[in-house]
């Protein structure tokens, strides 16, 4: 009889209930949406592995190591790998079509991210071409690219137009892998530096470092850092993790207005929900006075409203829930060269039921709250 | 037997800081059985006494005693639990609840007494024989007519079998015609259930099926002066 009252007030007025629920999908659908915005920034870090560190010059990251670091890197107790590369910054076609672009020492680089799943004969045609190039399925498939076809990029922080054979195509161990990414041989740009430009030629951004066991991850920076300390290009090394968000952590304010604008949406809706419970609650006031004068208890009568208000919401944040998935596909191809990685994750599920079954729980604390203290005959007063 | 022993009951309301006095040292018994009806001008205190009658207010002062029980000092969780168990109420606008059919209205205050779903239905269609509407178990009151939504809510106010049944204006919002079918009702479950009945009314036609006429005016409870009773037995 509980379920069979709540369903039928719920419903009772059929576009009050309808609109509302249209809200509160609206309004978990926008949460779950900012969210998902907000991991995909952090996207990179989640994905970071703590067994990798990144060295880079002290300075800025804008500013280049000579490769001669590399076999010193490598004698440090603790490092099992080292890999280096640079930021390329190549443009395909037009600048729009932005991917991140990385001239790299492929088989160390390779071997150092597992999570780039290369099947064996591309690997060895793209190690064996030094004018060879792989990229990640999804970026592929925006272009259209297969195995076999020519690339160009047109270089901004090395001048020029590069030509690039595509000998692979990688696939993301996991769904948190980025699969939008571009890689080619570092010799080969480092070859036609040193014709073009031989001062800018041995240089590399950015060393990768696999370390033997996660723990050493101190011992090893510090040891990498002390060996250029007071040199001409001294080194920052830091955790993959800590490098990613670095980087996040120049939209730190952006990330914070986002996360607070998701907040202020389930206050919002809270205070709509809240408004249609008190409103249907008070029409009825009379019909509380007559369930109490019948007997039944401010507990029972709260579970009533409570679950009313809790199925309201349950409604209409699961419409709000299924809807995210659609969205944030959308909003992932729309925006995918800008942030690979645009999943729901299970942590922004947990939050839009939590937000859902808050907005729900709180909206009805008011309107118990009257029904309990109403004395019966102001209650049947309000009848007729 | 008294089945209803008021003993110099007080209540008064606050305004502020001003007291209203409603109800002064009133006492009353009524017995087992006994239809009563109440009778008075607007805002003499019939429906106040009505309600300390059927627990759903307090008085200030003085006893109230229910068959064997002591009511005026129960907690409000008690007198809510004895309402359950003692009383029917019959209102003005028959307070059905919209979104439950006649039966689902009828079976509410079985809801609280833990009888399984097959002897609740036993004794809603039961009430509802009595009231003649077995057919409409299905009907949603605004599927009903006035008459046959306060026959419903007199079945709903019998079907726990309650000690006595409280109506507040019963035909306040019948046709003539459906009210002398309630009153028929009410007379039957008084002459031939045995149920002790007490209603506030202001009509002369349904207070003349009371056994006993009793008259509030400015809180002083009286027997009926002759010219309430004359209306009646002209009515």
């Amino acid at each position: 009889m509980r379920l069979k009252l709540l369903f039928r007030n719920v419903f009772r007025h059929k576009l009050r209930a309808f609109l509302t629920i249209i809200g509160i999908c609206v309004a978990i659908l926008a949460f779950g949406m900012l969210r998902t915005v907000v991991d995909a920034w952090y996207a990179g870090v989640n994905a970071s592995s703590s067994s990798r560190l990144v060295t880079r010059n002290a300075t800025s990251l804008i500013f280049t190591l000579p490769i001669s670091y590399q076999e010193k890197i490598r004698g440090v107790n603790g490092v099992r790998e080292v890999s280096y590369g640079n930021w390329f910054g190549g443009i395909y076609i037009e600048e729009k079509n932005f991917f991140a672009n990385f001239a790299v020492e492929p088989r160390s680089y390779f071997d150092l991210y597992p999570e780039f799943v290369l099947p064996e004969a591309q690997a060895a045609a793209f190690f064996r071409d030094r004018k060879a190039c792989v990229a990640g399925r999804k970026l592929a498939a925006r272009f259209g690219w297969s195995v076999g076809d020519t690339i160009t990029l047109k270089g901004t922080i090395f001048p020029g137009h590069w030509d690039f054979v595509l000998r692979g195509i990688y696939h993301g161990k996991n769904a948190t892998t980025d699969e939008n990414q571009f890689f080619f041989h570092w010799r080969y740009l480092n070859e036609n530096l040193k014709k073009t430009y031989p001062r800018r030629a041995d240089q590399v951004g950015f060393y990768m470092i696999g370390l033997k066991h996660p723990d050493m991850a101190a011992d090893v920076s510090e040891a990498v850092d002390a060996l250029f300390k007071n040199s001409y290009a001294e080194t920052l090394t830091e955790t993959e993790r800590a490098f990613q968000m670095s980087f996040v952590s120049m939209s730190e304010a952006i990330l914070t207005v986002i996360q607070l604008v998701s907040y202020v949406i389930i206050v919002i809706i809270m205070a709509v929900v809240a408004n249609t419970m008190a409103m249907s609650v008070r029409e009825r006031m009379g019909e509380f006075a007559v369930f109490k004068t019948l007997g039944f208890g401010g507990g029972y009568l709260s579970t009533l409203i409570l679950g009313e208000s809790m199925l309201l919401s349950g409604i209409g944040g699961l419409g709000g829930i299924v809807l995210t998935f659609p969205a944030a596909n959308a909003f992932g191809k729309a925006v995918g060269q800008y942030f690979p990685i645009v999943r729901v994750s299970a942590n922004t599920l947990v939050m839009d039921v939590v937000a859902a079954m808050v907005v729900g729980a709180v909206a009805a604390i008011i309107p118990m709250w009257r029904v309990i203290r109403i004395r019966i005959a102001d209650g049947l007063g309000r009848i007729g | 037997m008294n089945v209803i022993e008021i003993t110099d009951i007080v209540k008064s309301y606050r305004r502020g800081s001003q007291r209203i006095p409603v109800l002064e040292h009133i006492s009353l018994t009524i017995q087992n059985g006994e239809f009563l009806s109440l009778m008075g001008p607007s805002g003499s205190g019939k429906s106040t006494l009505l309600n300390l009658i059927a627990g759903l207010d307090k008085p200030d002062s003085g006893g109230i005693r229910i068959g064997d029980m002591e009511i005026s000092t129960l907690s409000e969780t008690g007198l809510a639990a004895w309402r359950a168990g003692h009383v029917g109420f019959i209102f003005q606008f028959y307070n059905l609840i919209p979104v439950l059919t006649a039966s689902e209205n009828v079976e509410l205050p079985l809801m609280l007494t833990g009888l399984s779903k097959k002897a609740r239905r036993a004794h809603v269609i039961t009430a509802l024989s009595l009231v003649s509407l077995q057919d409409r178990m299905d009907h949603y009151p605004r599927q009903l007519s006035g008459g046959q939504q306060q026959r419903v809510a007199i079945a709903r106010a019998v079907v726990a079998d309650p000690t006595i049944l409280v109506a507040d204006e019963p035909t306040g919002d019948l046709d003539r015609h459906s009210a002398e079918d309630v009153l028929e009702l009410m007379d039957r479950l008084c002459t031939q259930l045995g149920k002790t009945i007490v209603m506030v009314t202001h009509d002369p036609r349904a207070a003349r099926r009371a056994h006993t006429l009793k008259y509030l005016e400015k809180g002083v409870l009286s027997d009926a002066p002759q010219t309430a009773v004359s209306e009646c037995l002209q009515a």
